[in-house]
C-alpha cells in the first residue's frame, strides 16, 4: 500500500469508527452468532448471553449439522422453495416490464414528470402492512372492487387469496403494485444519464422508436437492468410480510399454497420455538440467494455493457 | 495524529453517552412503592371485560396501596409472538397471562416462578382449573378463567321449522336432521357451523370414542379408525350434506356474525359468546350440552396468570396473580362482566352467574364440565397444531381422503415432535 493510502486511512478511520462500530455490532456480530446458534437445539425461550458463557452454551446445546440435515430432508423445506421460485417465475419478468414501462413514461413527460413521479413511487413509500391490507380488501372474492369489476363484464373473478391456485398470483400482483415505483426510478436515472445525442443520430439516420429502443437505450441501460435484477431477485427471496399479513397465516395460505422460505423461519423462530433451526434455515436461505447471485454475475459479462 | 485523537475520543464519549439511557428507567419505581407489570390478552374489549379488568385492578391498589399496577393488554393473535421475544430478552412482564395449551412450553423452559408456597389459601379454586396449571408438580400459575364450549341455537328458526328445541341428549344425527329442515326455511339459511379446525377435531374425535394421543400422552394415535371416521363425517356437513357454509358461502362474513345475522340454525362456540350474542341476537336463543356421536366430549379451555421467573418482586407479583384470579371482589366483577367463568366454587358467586339470563338453560355450563376433554399438549405446541391443521386443510379441500391425510399427518407427527 503507498504511503498516501495508508495516511488516508489513517485520517478516514476515526470517521468510519461510528458507522464501523454499528456494523460490527449491529450486522456483523449477530451474522457470527446466528452461524453459532445454527448448530444449537436452543429453543429461544431460554435466556442466553454473550458475556456468560455463550460458547460454553453453544458447546452444551450442539446437535452438529442435524438441524441443517433435518431441514434439507423435509419436504416441507423443498416446498417453501419451489414456492419462492414459482414467485420469482412470475414477479422477475413481470416487475422488469412494468417498471421499465413507468420509466419510459416518465421519461418521456415534458411536464407532469414530477407528478407521474410521486405516483409511482407513493407504493414503495407505504408500509407493507397497509399496503397488503388494501390489497386483501381489492382481492376479496364478494365485497372487493377487483371481482366486481369483473362481474361488469360477466366474468366471475377468481377466490384470489382464498384459492390455491390464485394465492401467489395475487401476492405477485400485489408486490408488483409494491416494488414497481422504486425500480422505475432506478431504471429511469439510467435513461438519463443515456446520453441524447445517440438518439438525435439515429433518427436523422431514419431509426423507428423501436428499433432506436433495441439498440440504443437497451444495451446502454443494460448495467441499471442487471442491477435491478439482481437486486429484485434477491428481494424476491427474501418475500415475507405481504405473504404473512395476505394469506392465512396460521397454515401459509390456503393448503399452504404460499408457505415460503421467510415465513417458515418466522414461525420456526417465534411460534414453534426453535431458534437454533431456524438459524440453519436462514443459513440456508443465504447460501442459495449467495448462488443465484453468483450465477447472475457469472452471466453478468454476455449482456452487460459498462460503457455510456 | 492529534485530530485523529480528539475524534475518536469524541467518538467514544458519544458511545458511552448512549449506555445511561437504556439504563434510566430501572431504578425509579423504588422510592414509592413497587410497580408491578401486567400483561394479558384477555380483557382487551373496551366496554364489558376490558372494564371489569380495570376495576379489578383499581381494587386491588386499594387494598395493597404500595403496590401499582402497570396493564398492558396486546390482542391474543400477536400475543405469544412478543411474550417469547420479551422472555428471551429478559423483558417479561412480573405477571402475564398463559393459556392452557402454552403453559406447560414454558414451564418446562424454566421461565417460570415456582409460586406453590406464595399464593396463600388456594381453597377456593375450581379443582381442575387449578391443577391444570400444574407442572410435574409445581405450581407455576393460578387459573383466572376458565371456559367451554356448548351448542348454541336460534330459537326463532326451530320454531319456524317446527322442530323441537336440542336437549342435552341430542347426538350427531339429530343435529343433521333439525339442519336439514331449518335449511328448507331459505336459501341463505344454514343449519350448523362448527369449523373444521384443530380444536374442534380433536373433540370431535373423541365424541366418536377416539383420540389424537394415547392416554399416557407418550404416542400419536392420529390416524385411528375413530379419528377418520370423525373427520371424514365432520368433513361432510360442510362437502356432502352442505348443512353448513363454506369459506366461500362465507365470503368473509364471521361464523358469530353469521349467527347473529338470524341465518344460522345452530352454533358450536364458546361461552364468551353470551356477551356479544346477549346484546346483539335480535332473536331469542339458548344453549345446551354440544351432542357428540357415540358419547359426549366438551372443550375446557383456561387462562392463568404466571409469574415471571425474573421478576424482582415475586412475593407482591403472586399476590396480585391470586387476587385477579381468584378473589371474591375480582371474581364478582368478571361475573358481572360475563367474562368467562371464574375458577372459584364459592355457591354465591357461582349462583349470581347462573341468574344471568339469557340464556336460560345457563346450568349447560356447569353440566358440559362432567364430559371435559383436554387437548393434546406438548412442548411443541404451535408446530404440533399447524402440522395436524394443515393435514385437516388437505381433507376438506378434498384433496386426500380422510385415511391418507391423517396417516401423513400421524408420520409427520413422529418425526418432528417428541412427546
Amino acid at each position: 500500500m503507498s504511503i498516501q493510502g495508508r495516511r488516508g486511512i489513517r485520517v478516514a478511520l476515526p470517521f468510519l469508527l461510528p458507522s464501523l462500530l454499528g456494523a460490527a455490532l449491529f450486522a456483523i456480530l449477530p451474522i457470527g452468532i446466528s452461524l453459532l446458534l445454527s448448530i444449537t437445539s436452543w429453543t429461544g425461550m431460554s435466556k442466553v448471553t454473550l458475556t456468560d458463557g455463550f460458547l460454553r452454551f453453544v458447546a452444551e446445546h450442539s446437535v452438529g449439522l442435524d438441524n441443517f440435515a433435518a431441514i434439507l430432508s423435509d419436504h416441507e423445506f423443498w416446498r417453501a422453495l419451489s414456492h419462492n421460485l414459482y414467485f420469482i417465475v412470475l414477479y422477475l419478468p413481470s416487475i422488469l416490464l412494468f417498471s421499465m414501462t413507468c420509466a419510459l413514461i416518465i421519461n418521456a413527460q415534458r411536464r407532469g414528470a414530477g407528478l407521474y413521479r410521486v405516483v409511482y413511487y407513493l407504493p414503495v413509500l407505504t408500509s407493507w402492512v397497509a399496503g397488503s391490507l388494501i390489497w386483501k380488501w381489492l382481492l376479496s372474492p364478494v365485497y372487493g372492487p377487483i371481482n366486481n369489476f369483473l362481474a361488469i363484464f360477466g366474468v366471475e373473478g377468481p377466490l384470489w387469496l382464498q384459492s390455491e391456485l390464485w394465492a401467489m398470483p395475487s401476492i405477485v400482483i400485489a408486490s408488483i403494485w409494491k416494488d414497481m415505483g422504486f425500480y422505475a426510478m432506478v431504471l429511469l436515472g439510467g435513461l438519463k444519464s443515456i446520453n441524447t445525442e445517440y438518439y438525435e443520430a439515429a433518427r436523422i439516420d431514419g431509426a423507428s422508436p423501436l428499433q432506436m429502443f433495441r439498440r440504443i437505450t437497451l444495451p446502454l441501460l443494460s448495467s441499471v437492468l442487471f442491477y435491478v435484477t439482481m437486486l429484485s431477485m434477491i428481494n424476491a427471496f427474501q418475500l415475507f410480510p405481504q405473504v404473512m399479513v395476505m394469506t392465512k397465516d396460521g397454515n401459509a395460505g390456503p393448503n399452504g399454497a404460499t408457505m415460503v422460505m421467510v415465513e417458515r423461519i418466522y414461525k420456526y423462530a417465534f411460534r414453534y420455538g426453535k431458534m437454533g433451526y431456524a438459524a440453519s434455515y436462514s443459513w440456508i436461505l443465504f447460501v442459495i440467494i449467495m448462488a443465484f447471485t453468483y450465477i447472475q454475475k457469472r452471466g453478468e459479462k454476455r449482456w452487460v455493457s459498462y460503457d455510456v | 495524529m492529534k485530530t485523529t485523537k480528539k475524534v475518536l475520543s469524541l467518538a467514544l464519549v458519544l458511545v458511552l453517552a448512549i449506555f445511561p439511557i437504556f439504563a434510566a428507567g430501572t431504578q425509579e419505581a423504588a422510592k414509592t412503592g413497587v410497580t408491578l407489570k401486567l400483561e394479558q390478552f384477555s380483557g382487551s374489549d373496551a366496554t364489558l371485560s376490558g372494564k371489569a379488568l380495570k376495576g379489578m385492578i383499581a381494587e386491588f391498589e386499594k387494598q395493597n396501596p404500595t403496590i401499582k399496577v402497570e396493564l398492558q393488554t396486546i390482542g391474543y393473535d400477536d400475543y405469544f409472538t412478543q411474550l417469547q421475544s420479551k422472555v428471551v430478552g429478559g423483558n417479561a412482564a412480573d405477571v402475564f397471562e398463559l393459556n392452557y395449551e402454552n403453559f406447560v412450553a414454558y414451564a418446562s423452559e424454566g421461565a417460570l416462578l415456582d409460586i406453590t408456597s406464595l399464593l396463600g389459601d388456594t381453597s377456593g379454586f375450581n379443582e381442575t382449573a387449578f391443577n391444570a396449571f400444574n407442572y410435574q408438580g409445581i405450581q407455576y400459575g393460578v387459573p383466572n378463567s376458565f371456559s367451554n364450549v356448548v351448542l348454541f341455537y336460534n330459537k326463532a328458526l326451530f320454531d319456524k321449522a317446527g322442530i323441537a328445541y336440542p336437549t342435552d341428549s341430542w347426538t350427531w344425527k339429530d343435529i343433521e336432521v333439525a339442519s336439514e329442515k331449518i335449511m328448507k326455511l331459505g336459501d341463505n339459511i344454514w343449519g350448523f357451523y362448527r369449523p373444521f379446525s384443530f380444536h374442534e377435531f380433536y373433540k370431535g374425535a373423541a365424541q366418536n370414542g377416539g383420540s389424537l394421543m394415547s392416554s399416557d400422552r407418550k404416542a400419536f394415535t392420529v390416524n385411528k379408525a375413530e379419528n377418520i371416521e370423525a373427520a371424514s363425517h365432520m368433513v361432510g356437513w360442510q362437502n356432502d350434506s352442505k348443512i353448513m357454509p363454506t369459506d366461500a358461502d362465507m365470503a368473509g362474513m364471521g361464523d358469530w356474525d353469521l349467527f347473529k345475522s338470524g341465518r344460522l340454525g345452530m352454533i358450536v362456540t364458546g361461552i364468551w359468546a353470551f356477551a356479544d350474542f346477549t346484546a346483539n341476537c335480535p332473536f331469542e336463543w339458548d344453549i345446551t350440552i354440544e351432542p357428540g356421536n357415540v358419547q359426549k366430549a366438551t372443550h375446557f379451555f383456561s387462562n392463568s396468570y404466571v409469574v415471571s421467573a425474573i421478576s424482582k418482586h415475586p412475593a407482591e407479583s403472586a399476590k396480585l396473580a391470586a387476587f385477579l384470579a381468584g378473589s371474591k371482589e375480582a371474581t364478582k366483577l368478571r361475573v358481572e362482566a360475563s367474562w368467562e367463568l371464574p375458577p372459584v366454587t364459592y355457591p354465591e358467586i357461582i349462583e349470581s352467574y347462573l341468574s344471568i339470563t339469557p340464556p336460560e338453560n345457563r346450568k349447560a355450563v356447569f353440566a358440559s364440565l362432567d364430559y371435559l376433554v383436554t387437548p393434546p399438549v406438548s412442548i411443541q405446541q404451535a408446530e404440533m397444531t399447524a402440522i395436524i391443521q394443515s393435514h385437516l386443510d388437505m381433507i376438506l379441500s378434498g384433496k386426500q381422503s380422510a385415511k391418507t391425510a391423517l396417516d401423513a399427518c400421524q408420520k409427520e407427527l413422529e418425526a418432528k415432535i417428541s412427546l
